[in-house]
Formats: structure tokens, C-alpha cells, sequence
């Protein structure tokens, strides 16, 4: 029941933040991006689950929690970074230049 | 259980362990407190008399016993490997004992002697450890009971000859002379060690006892294995009793202190190799052609070295090429089959040689005394600055007179009867096969020349006018009585040494048959005719007196100049006093090639070419190449490993999905 269209918008999700994520420079849109594609994920456990069992909607709610946890650290990090380098271009923040 | 179990025989490692304390202590004195020359002195000289009265004690216990075989007395299990097991043990008998008197009673004079000759010298510490330690090892060699614990004793006692050669190492030349005594003989110990593993591989075992009961039974008399064994052996011979090819490494030898070449390069070691080719004259006696080798090169060597003998002017080098000589004499004797005979000539040998080398030092040691005192640089060791020595030297020179006569061959010293022996086999041997009487001529010419330049030393160094220089005159006089001690010790051993084996009563011979019964079954009989015996015994005698007598007739003392004003030698003569260019040759033949070859070859070639560039640098340059290649990739811009990581992941999507 609607697992084809729903695999498929989560195929374009995905793609999209993928896109994003190689694209933008701006590490907050960087950022988003990610959540994109952590949610596009999160909507194929779901569509999934009809068939499989309700295992998948249960890695949703962990996938969730990390998302939040990972944007809490992200975003502090962004805001230090930015604090000290006064951007968040990340094309100019390459110290690890080997 | 033999005769000997529960003698003094039990006692015999003693022996060995006795120098080789005094090496420790004397090595530890010369590290803590080089100064104490009275503790150096007791420690050196006691524990290498108490090694002559352990000696004593056994040759008393094999005297009463007299056993038909040998006593081993095992240590330990030293290579116990599959097939391959050797015992750290020591073997008595009647060869080894006498060596063991031999080498103890010589090395204990010789110590003593060593008191006053080195007496101001600042290694005199050093010197009495490497002498105890060369002791050690000698017996080690001489009492060994397989092949490969005398080869210890013959590899322990190369190198402290390497020590004490180069004793005075600030010198470069003598430094030089240890190296290239130490390097020659490497080829010779090649030969010794292909001998062994050739024992092993078809006897299977390396025990002397074991070898030699088995190999009568097992190898083909006269076939290739035995003579292969047999001359491998002997090539180790041949490095360490310097005979030709080997020989150039022990004139320079002299570098070393005399009584270092007295006792090494003279009485003891240099004989390891007649005792080694008499130790296993079984092995030498099944094959024909090793016996003709080994006295061809011991009478080629005999007269070649006595020829150099006759113009050198160094005192030393003349008592080492006579030393070379001699030792071709000996392996005259073994190589004809008189095992007896060369040993006896080794005992005769130990002692006259010693006596000899040990009077040079009493003339080197004065003469330099009496340069030192006046600042001159003149050579104390050069004949042209003695003459006219007997005068201050009185026991020197008589005793040396006794030495000389005994090398010369006059009855009734012990070198007459040793030598007649060995010549006298050799004429026996003869009739057998014809090229026995051309080893003989060789030796009867050799025998002429060696009275010839002993004369000719004699008459140089102490009678003529004095050469020393008006300066230095005053300030020669005998040397102390540590010194002259010894020497008249050694001269009544010089003059006693001939009642060890006399002719028909072969004291000696009869003493060693247990050992070589086995072998002499093997050769044609030795005994000559008795008619032909003393004519032989005669025109020996009379070859030596000739040779002294053409001496003093051909040499002129008094016309002899210093060696500032000596004229130029020319012709055979100044062939001679080159030695025949023979190191010039080797120089030229084997080391400047062989320097070439590692320098352009090994070196700029092999080394720094391939090894360093492609090796060593080759690899760094590729490691840094391929770590240039991952620092481009590390650019620090996260974008970039994004598309890294989605690249990844489409490849391992991609693989899963095929």
C-alpha cells in the first residue's frame, strides 16, 4: 500500500540531500541537508515496516534522538567555528590541509 | 675404563683452566691497576708453571700406564645435534702428553724470560694475559679430543698470535703484520673446516678415536676421499706452520716481542700443523699422493726459506725464515711417513728455536737499552749495527753458539739426530718412490744453506769489530739473569734433546707406536740399511760443518758497513734480500685485485650503486612519492570527502547490488 511512491519520495529525499550536502558550501545548509537525508532514511524504515514488522518504526525513534543529539552538537560546533573564524563557508575552513 | 682412570690423567683440564685463570686475572690487573708488575709476573708465570707440573703429573701417570689406547676425559656434551655429537673433551696420550711438556715446559721459560724483556713496557699486563691466554689455548689445541675442540685451541691460538703481533698497535706496520697473519690464515682454516665437514659426511663422526678406528674400514686406501680429507687438512697446515704458499704471513710476524716470537711464531704455535697432520697420520698414511704433497711442500719450503735466510740483515727475520724452513722440515718427516721423526724434529725444534729467538731478544733488548740511553734511531734488531757482541754478551753468545750448532746439524745436539731422521726417512721412502730422493736432495741442500746463514748471524751479530757506534758502546752488557736464565736452560735441553729418540734405540718412536702402528702397517718400512745409515748419518754431519766452515771462510766481518753506508745489493742478491718479491707478487696477483674488486665492484658498485640507490634510497623516494600522492587527496576541504564517501558508498552499493 503505497510503498512504491513512498520508497520513491524517499529515493528523491535522499538524493536531494546528498546533492545538497556535495553543493552548498554554507555548513548550516550543509547541516540541513543531512537532516534530509536522515529523514528520507527514517520514511523508507517506515514505508518498509508494513511488511517487514514494526522493528523499523522503532529504529525511526533512535534515528530521531540521535538526529537531535547530533544537531545540538553540530549547531554548538558551527557557532564556535564561526565564533573563531568569523564564517561558516566551509570552502575557507581547510586547516586539516594535508 | 682405561689404565689412566683415577690418575692425574683425571686432572688434566687443569692444565688449561690454570693459564686461562691467569688470563682473567692478569686481564683484570691490566683494566684496574696496570702498575702491579710483581702480582702480573707471579699470576703469569705461576699459572703456566703450575700447567708444566699438571703436565708432569700426567706424562708420570702415562709413563706407568702406558696405555695401548687413548684416555678421553669427557667434560661435557658440547654439539649434541641429530647425528652430530661432540664431547668438550680431552684426550691423553702419548702424543698429547709430550706436547703437553712441550708447550708448558717452553711456554713457562719463556714467560720467565718475558719478566725482564718487557719489563719497561706500559702493556706489561696486557702482555702476560694474551701470553697466558695463548697458553690456554695451545693446550686447548694440543689436548683436544675430536677435531672441532682442537679447532677452538687452533682458532684461540691464531688469535692471540693476532694480539701479540700486533702487541704494539700504535704502530701501524705492526698493526698491519697481526692483520695479515690473522688473514692468511683464514685460507688455511678454510681447509680445515672443508676437512671436517668431509670427515663428518663419510666417517660420521669427529672424534679422533671414532675417525681413525673407522677409517681403515670404511674409505679406500689411495681413493679420492681420504687424499680429498688429507689435503684439506693439510692446507690448514699450511696457514698456520706458514709453509709456501702461505707462508708470507709469520717474517712479518717479528713485529710482535721477541719472546712472543719465540714462543708462537717458533716453538709452539706454528707447529700445530706437524702435530695435526702427526695426530692424524692414519688418515695421511691411506693416501699416497697427500703423503708426497705434504713432503714436497715441506722440502720446497725447507730450501726456499733457508735461501731467503741467507740475506736478510734483521736478526729476527732470519731466525722466522729459518723458522719456516725448519717446519719444512718437519713436514718432510711426517710426509714421508716418520711421524716420529717430525715430532721429534717439532721437540728438538721447540727447544733450539726458542733458545735462539729468545738470545736475539737478549742482543735486541741490550742494543735497544743502549740506543735508548743515547736518543739514537739507529734499527737495534739490524746485524750491520752489532758485531763483536760476544764481548758484552758472553752467555748470549755461547748459548746461541749452542743453538747454532744444534739447527746446523753437528752431532751430538739434538737437531742432528732429529734431522738426520726426517732426511734419512725421506732417503728410505726413496726407494719406494724415486720422488722421496729429490725431497731428500731438497733438504740435504737446505741443510747446507741453514748452517750457512745461522754462521753468517753468528759471525755478524757476535764476532768482527763492533758496529754499534762509539755512543752506544758503553752501555752494553749482558742482560739480567731472568733473561740468560732460560736461555742456558734451553741450551742444556738444546744439547740433551737428541736422547729423546737415538738412532736404534728410538726412545721417542717406541713411545709414540701406540699411534702410528696402524699407519706404518700402511707404508713401506722406513729402515735403511745400516751401511747407508751412517753414510748417511756422515755426510749429514759433514754438510753442516761445511756449511759453517764456507761461512767463516766467505764472510768478512770486519768489511761489513753500517746500513747507512752498506753498497747497494745487486743481482740474486738483492732478489734475495727481497725475499723474492713474493709479497710484491700477492700484492699485485691476489690483494690489488681483490682491493679493486670490492672498492669499484662491491663497494661503488654493489653497495653505494645498487643497494643504496635502489635499496635504501629507492624506497624512501617511493614512500615519499606515494605519500605526496595521499597528501594531494587530504585537502582539508570537506566537500571533497563528502564526494569521496558518496563515491564509496556508491561503489559498495553497487557491489552488493550485482
Amino acid at each position: 500500500m503505497l510503498l512504491g511512491p513512498s520508497l520513491a519520495v524517499s529515493a528523491i529525499l535522499f538524493s536531494l540531500g546528498v546533492v545538497g550536502v556535495l553543493l552548498r558550501r554554507n555548513a548550516i545548509v550543509i547541516f540541513m541537508c543531512i537532516e534530509l537525508m536522515l529523514n528520507a532514511v527514517n520514511l523508507t524504515f517506515v514505508a518498509l515496516s508494513q511488511q517487514i514488522g514494526l522493528d523499523g518504526q522503532v529504529f525511526v525513534f533512535f534515528v530521531m534522538t540521535v538526529a537531535a543529539a547530533e544537531a545540538a552538537v553540530g549547531l554548538a560546533i558551527v557557532i564556535a567555528v564561526y565564533r573563531h573564524r568569523d564564517t561558516v563557508n566551509l570552502q575557507r575552513i581547510n586547516l586539516l590541509r594535508g | 675404563m682405561t689404565p689412566l682412570t683415577g690418575t692425574a690423567a683425571d686432572w688434566i683440564w687443569l692444565a688449561i683452566l690454570l693459564p686461562f685463570a691467569g688470563f682473567l686475572v692478569n686481564g683484570a690487573v691490566a683494566f684496574l691497576r696496570p702498575q702491579s708488575k710483581r702480582l702480573v709476573s707471579a699470576v703469569g708465570v705461576g699459572a703456566v708453571a703450575a700447567a708444566f707440573a699438571v703436565g708432569v703429573a700426567v706424562f708420570v701417570a702415562v709413563l706407568r700406564a702406558h696405555p695401548a689406547e687413548p684416555y678421553v676425559r669427557t667434560l661435557w656434551s658440547w654439539i649434541p645435534v641429530g647425528d652430530l655429537q661432540v664431547d668438550a673433551a680431552l684426550q691423553v696420550d702419548q702424543l698429547s702428553v709430550v706436547m703437553l711438556l712441550v708447550v708448558t715446559g717452553v711456554s713457562s721459560l719463556i714467560h720467565v724470560f718475558s719478566i725482564g724483556y718487557m719489563q719497561d713496557d706500559p702493556g706489561y699486563a696486557r702482555y702476560f694475559a694474551y701470553l697466558n691466554l695463548f697458553v690456554a689455548f695451545m693446550l686447548v689445541l694440543v689436548l683436544g679430543a675430536s677435531y672441532p675442540v682442537m679447532f677452538i685451541g687452533w682458532e684461540g691460538v691464531g688469535l692471540c698470535s693476532y694480539l701479540l703481533i700486533g702487541f704494539w698497535f700504535e704502530e701501524k706496520e705492526k698493526a698491519d703484520a697481526g692483520f695479515k697473519a690473522f688473514l692468511v690464515n683464514r685460507i688455511g682454516d678454510f681447509g680445515f673446516l672443508v676437512a671436517m665437514f668431509l670427515i663428518f659426511t663419510h666417517l660420521g663422526s669427529l672424534d679422533f678415536r671414532e675417525v681413525f678406528a673407522r677409517a681403515p674400514q670404511t674409505l679406500l686406501p689411495g681413493g679420492g676421499t681420504v687424499t680429498a680429507i688429507a689435503l684439506f687438512l693439510f692446507m690448514g697446515c699450511v696457514g698456520k706452520s706458514a709453509q709456501i704458499p702461505l707462508y708470507v704471513w709469520l717474517p712479518d710476524a717479528m713485529a710482535g716481542p721477541t719472546p712472543v716470537s719465540a714462543l708462537i711464531h717458533a716453538a709452539t704455535m706454528v707447529t700445530a700443523g706437524v702435530y695435526l697432520v702427526a695426530r692424524s697420520n692414519i688418515l695421511f698414511a691411506m693416501s699416497p699422493v697427500a703423503c708426497a704433497v705434504v713432503a714436497g711442500v715441506g722440502a720446497l719450503t725447507a730450501l726456499f726459506a733457508a735461501t731467503i735466510g741467507l740475506k736478510q740483515w734483521d736478526i729476527k727475520k732470519v731466525l722466522a725464515y729459518s723458522t719456516v724452513s725448519q717446519l719444512g722440515y718437519m713436514f718432510v718427516g711426517v710426509g714421508a711417513g716418520a711421524y716420529a721423526a717430525g715430532v721429534f724434529h717439532l721437540i728438538t725444534h721447540a727447544f733450539f728455536k726458542a733458545l735462539l729467538f729468545l738470545g736475539a731478544g737478549s742482543v735486541i733488548h741490550v742494543m735497544h737499552r743502549a740506543y735508548h740511553h743515547t736518543h739514537s734511531h739507529a734499527d737495534a734488531q739490524d746485524m750491520r749495527n752489532m758485531g763483536g757482541l760476544a764481548a758484552y754478551l758472553p752467555w748470549t753468545s755461547r748459548v746461541m753458539w749452542v743453538a747454532t750448532l744444534a739447527i746446523a746439524g753437528i752431532p751430538p745436539l739434538a737437531g742432528f739426530f732429529s734431522k738426520d731422521e726426517i732426511l734419512g726417512a725421506a732417503f728410505a721412502r726413496g726407494a719406494a718412490d724415486p720422488f722421496y730422493y729429490v725431497v731428500w736432495a731438497f733438504g740435504l741442500v737446505g741443510a747446507f744453506l741453514t748452517a750457512f746463514y745461522m754462521a753468517r748471524l753468528m759471525l755478524y751479530t757476535f764476532h768482527g769489530p763492533n758496529r754499534t757506534g762509539d755512543l752506544a758502546r758503553p752501555h752494553l752488557a749482558e742482560a739480567p739473569w731472568v733473561m740468560t736464565g732460560p736461555l742456558v736452560v734451553l741450551a742444556v735441553l738444546t744439547v740433551l734433546g737428541g736422547l729423546l729418540n737415538l738412532p736404534h734405540v728410538e726412545t721417542l718412536q717406541r713411545w709414540l707406536e701406540p699411534l702410528t702402528e696402524r699407519s706404518a702397517a700402511l707404508l713401506p718400512a722406513l729402515a735403511p740399511a745400516t751401511g747407508v745409515e751412517i753414510a748417511l748419518m756422515a755426510l749429514a754431519a759433514l754438510i753442516g760443518v761445511g756449511g759453517i766452515w764456507l761461512a767463516t771462510r766467505m764472510l768478512k766481518p770486519e768489511a761489513l758497513q753500517t746500513p747507512e753506508r752498506a753498497p747497494q745489493e745487486t743481482g740474486f742478491a738483492k732478489l734475495l734480500l727481497e725475499k723474492y718479491r713474493v709479497d710484491e707478487l700477492y700484492a699485485a696477483v691476489i690483494v690489488r685485485p681483490l682491493v679493486w674488486f670490492s672498492r669499484v665492484v662491491l663497494w661503488k658498485g654493489v653497495d653505494a650503486g645498487a643497494i643504496d640507490t635502489a635499496g635504501v634510497n629507492g624506497s624512501a623516494a617511493l614512500a615519499r612519492g606515494l605519500g605526496w600522492i595521499g597528501s594531494r587527496l587530504e585537502s582539508g576541504q570537506v566537500g571533497t570527502y563528502v564526494v569521496f564517501f558518496v563515491i564509496g558508498a556508491i561503489a559498495v552499493l553497487a557491489a552488493l547490488l550485482r
